[in-house]
């Protein structure tokens, strides 16, 4: 600690933030309250809905048995192994069309025709081709996941201001010092957008191949459960997966603050897709 | 005429090597039927009505779950925008579930509406309604204040000002909102079809698939795809059409 001019602990904006916390989690409060008494009034199934507690309880045990850490595990291996590629792909990719006129002319299309596409449809065929296991679920992720950043990175290097160009070739940078130093990190925001399109994609589409294939892994345990009519099983696997996805999401923008710390663009609350 | 015959010609390309690749035996032609296989596949399945009938069921559930999904999303958004209280207690849940990977849900509207129409409409409309909500919630708030005052010093009631100034200020992102809502409306039809249904799109691939016909299996997969991005170009243009009076 330095001798810095210390705030008061009760200060107003102290107080004013902290009471705007509590605010904010009031409504999720609400629903889990709400949950738990209309599970318990009667008036649905524990089949329908079973009590928050119960399913709480659930992802206990399953922790406690390891049952939890192993489904979790393949699940954000499968994701992430996933968008790991689709992040190193699709930006060499998107370099390439933005560098090359005949790596442009050949994928411009393909991407164009490929990106509006529900390419979940592919599924059986990613199986009839690589099989039930690993592989065909990652290349199946890819599939869907790599489309947001090529166009995301095609889209930053094209808007790169030519000033900057300019100037970086007029002092002598060669092309690849070029693409590196100047252009990639100038739309480096627009990228990152890209990737936060992407990251989303890659735990829908991890979640729907293991629902569709079985198997261990978070999907997997929710097909099981559904099958076996386990419904404490099914929404212990819906808290499990949202609570997944919300942390990556999170972990996402907080990488993006960092990286992005030297530009001044405006944090935006929400986006987009 | 020329540059869009220059501009798709890799597509071609690819199109010529699927048939070419497994008539020569470079791969086998059980895991990838030549081209012309599958489009006389296609034709086989649209005489006996099965694409007509599965595409129409997919179809329709799509429309309802997207139409609901998009009445309930952009009145939840401009509403968050237009009173505070409202934003106060909805943007923490929207920002709860907006993250959640929406294809979790799909064994649930199955534990609650079986397997017909209704668990998939059901789906597709909790899947779609947020990237809406978003949408309409970011074009109202960014309404400029000048107008929104002006019309407000003219005379205008609150509502008159909701509805002439601030809903179409908030077009352009509550369409796009609408954009990624139609994508997502295919994918959740897609694989809750292919995971649990008795009818539609995703039930006639898995169907094809499990009986080993995969020349009917690519040629629905290929509807499917092929559905999807038109439906984007037809929305795309509809954009454009709906937001021509801006400059």
């Amino acid at each position: 600690m330095t001798a810095a001019p210390r705030q008061s602990f009760f200060s107003p904006r102290l107080v004013s933030h902290v009471g705007w916390g509590a605010l904010r989690l009031l409504p999720i409060a609400l629903l889990v309250v709400g949950w738990e008494l209309l599970a318990s009034s009667g008036l649905v199934t524990p089949f329908m809905l079973p009590k928050l507690s119960a399913v709480l309880q659930r992802i206990f045990d399953d922790a406690l048995t390891g049952e939890l850490f192993l489904n979790l595990g393949l699940t954000l291996y499968r994701a992430l192994v996933g968008f790991a590629i689709s992040v190193v792909g699709g930006i060499l990719l998107g370099a390439g069309m933005a560098r090359s006129v005949p790596i442009r002319w050949f994928f411009d299309p393909i991407i164009s025709v490929g990106f509006p596409m529900p390419k979940i449809a592919f599924l059986p065929i990613m199986v009839l081709w690589l099989g039930f296991f690993d592989v065909s679920k990652i290349a199946m992720i890819v599939l869907d996941a790599i489309f947001p950043v090529v166009t995301a990175t095609l889209a930053g290097l094209n808007s790169v201001e030519r000033e900057l160009i300019w100037s970086a070739r007029n002092m002598g940078a060669s092309e690849r010092e070029l693409l590196w130093q100047v252009m990639l990190p100038a739309a480096l925001p627009q990228i990152l957008t890209g990737l936060q399109v992407s990251l989303p994609l890659c735990l829908i589409v991890a979640v729907v191949a293991e629902m569709a294939m079985g198997g261990y892994g978070l999907g997997g345990a929710m097909n099981t459960a559904s099958r076996f009519a386990d419904s404490r099983g099914v929404f212990a696997g819906i808290v499990e997966i949202a609570a997944v996805g919300y942390c990556l999401i999170k972990l996402m923008s907080l990488i993006r603050r960092r990286l992005l710390l030297w530009h001044q663009e405006a944090e935006v609350m929400f986006s987009t897709s | 005429m020329k540059s869009a015959l220059v501009r798709f010609l890799p597509l071609l390309l690819i199109a010529l090597l699927w048939e070419i690749a497994p008539r020569i035996g470079l791969v086998s032609s059980l895991a990838l039927p030549p081209l012309s296989a599958v489009l006389s596949a296609w034709v086989e399945l649209l005489r006996d009505g099965e694409l007509l009938t599965n595409g129409a069921s997919s179809l329709y559930r799509a429309g309802v779950g997207l139409a609901l999904a998009i009445l309930v999303g952009a009145a939840l958004g401009v509403s968050m925008a237009w009173w505070r209280p409202v934003n106060a207690f909805l943007s923490p849940l929207v920002e709860l579930f907006y993250p959640m990977p929406k294809s979790a849900l799909i064994p649930v509207t199955v534990l609650w509406l079986g397997f017909g129409d209704g668990s998939k409409i059901l789906l597709i409309f909790l899947g779609c309604m947020l990237p809406v909500t978003i949408g309409a919630f970011n074009g109202a708030r960014g309404s400029e204040r000048v107008l929104i005052w002006s019309a407000r010093s003219m005379g205008a009631s609150r509502l008159r000002v909701l509805w002439d100034v601030v809903l179409p200020s908030a077009m352009p992102e509550l369409l796009n909102g609408i954009r990624t809502a139609i994508a997502l409306a295919f994918i959740l039809l897609v694989s809750s079809e292919l995971i649990v249904a008795r009818q539609g799109f995703g039930y006639l691939i898995g169907f094809l698939g499990a009986n080993g016909s995969y020349e009917g299996m690519f040629a629905v997969v290929l509807t499917v795809a092929l559905i999807g991005f038109a439906a984007d170009r037809l929305y795309q243009l509809l954009m454009q059409r709906v937001l021509q009076w801006r400059e």
